[in-house]
């Protein structure tokens, strides 16, 4: 129980999310992907009329069990196995980001950034509404997540998919080292 | 009932990114600044066991529990994975998460992430509705 209640290293926890993906091959020919139930949840509440939300979105309900089984993993991992601790980063990185202007480095999200009260300064607002919009926009255009296309595309050897993972890197990079630091700072 | 076997692979899905500590934003933060090797090991271990188990799974012709022959749909290459792609990178450094640990987040007791995934579920709304007038 202790070892549990570390936090795990990479070797235990890649291969793990490794074996979703045979598992939801042979439970049901799926395949592994979060970013679909954005659009069920779509289809489901407000279609309004749109052609991209006109499908039948209960034959895919499985991705939203899917997905409300990650929100009681996450309690589960919290509430029982400490799973808020303070993240033990690089050195150098809680120096860069203190040196931006982040002020707590308790648990896993900065939370002089994510916070209700936070949420209606420019800086709160750019990192949890501005942010998730283009999340959530970016992955349907891609046509699948981190999990879709780089685990599972990748996995399945699909080229389209190794490219859309790079642009997500390529993203990635490009805001962390040339944006990144002036949103921080507002 | 038969998608309860998904919510419990869901439920040790968000168990392990928690742990692991996938869905903490400096974690996301360390990556793209190339100090550490964590996430790179986590993304890089679950694409190298994913492969082998499709492989084994092609191989030996293993079938799903009902039997049916395991079908894994092509994906055909279109320039909304460039665009995209780049536009969920741009999000996902400043986010800290993907679609899965915005769940997993919630479920910590992040309850303002609800707040991004809301904004994440109508980025995807007006995607459906932009659909067809962008490039590809």
């Amino acid at each position: 129980m202790e070892f549990l209640k570390q936090p795990w290293p990479w070797y235990v926890a890649g291969p793990l999310i490794g074996l979703v993906v045979p598992a939801l091959l042979l439970l049901g020919n799926k395949t592994f992907g979060i970013s679909s139930s954005l659009r069920h949840i779509c289809a489901a509440c407000l279609p309004a009329n749109i052609a991209f939300f006109k499908y039948d979105w209960k034959k895919e309900s499985w991705n939203l069990f899917f997905a409300a089984g990650i929100i009681i993993g996450g309690f589960i991992a919290t509430q029982l196995l400490s799973g808020n601790q303070t993240v033990n980063i690089n050195p150098q990185t809680t120096a860069l980001l203190k040196q931006e202007g982040i002020k707590r480095f308790d648990g896993l999200l900065p939370q002089d950034i994510f916070s209700f009260d936070q949420l209606l300064t420019l800086r709160g607002f750019i990192f949890i509404v501005v942010g998730g919009f283009m999340v959530g926009f970016g992955i349907r255009y891609a046509g699948g997540c981190t999990s879709g296309h780089a685990i599972m595309g990748i996995s399945s050897l699909q080229w389209p998919s190794l490219v859309a993972t790079c642009c997500f890197m390529i993203g990635g990079f490009a805001m962390t080292w040339f944006i990144l630091p002036y949103l921080i700072s507002l | 009932m038969k998608n309860i076997k998904y919510l419990f692979i869901g439920l040790l899905f968000g168990l392990v990114l928690v742990k692991s500590q996938v869905v903490s934003w400096f974690r996301i933060q360390e990556m793209f600044r190339l100090q550490a090797f964590h996430m790179y090991g986590i993304i890089g271990s679950a694409i190298v066991v994913g492969m082998i188990s499709i492989l084994i799974i092609k191989k030996f012709n293993i079938k799903t529990i009902h039997g049916e022959t395991v079908i894994i749909p092509t994906k055909k290459f279109n320039w909304g994975n460039v665009y995209g792609g780049l536009i969920f990178g741009l999000g996902w450094a400043i986010t800290g998460a993907c679609p899965g640990p915005l769940f997993a987040q919630i479920g910590s007791g992040f309850l303002v992430i609800s707040v991004t995934l809301l904004s994440a579920i109508a980025g995807t709304w007006v995607y459906g509705l932009l659909r067809d007038k962008l490039p590809y």
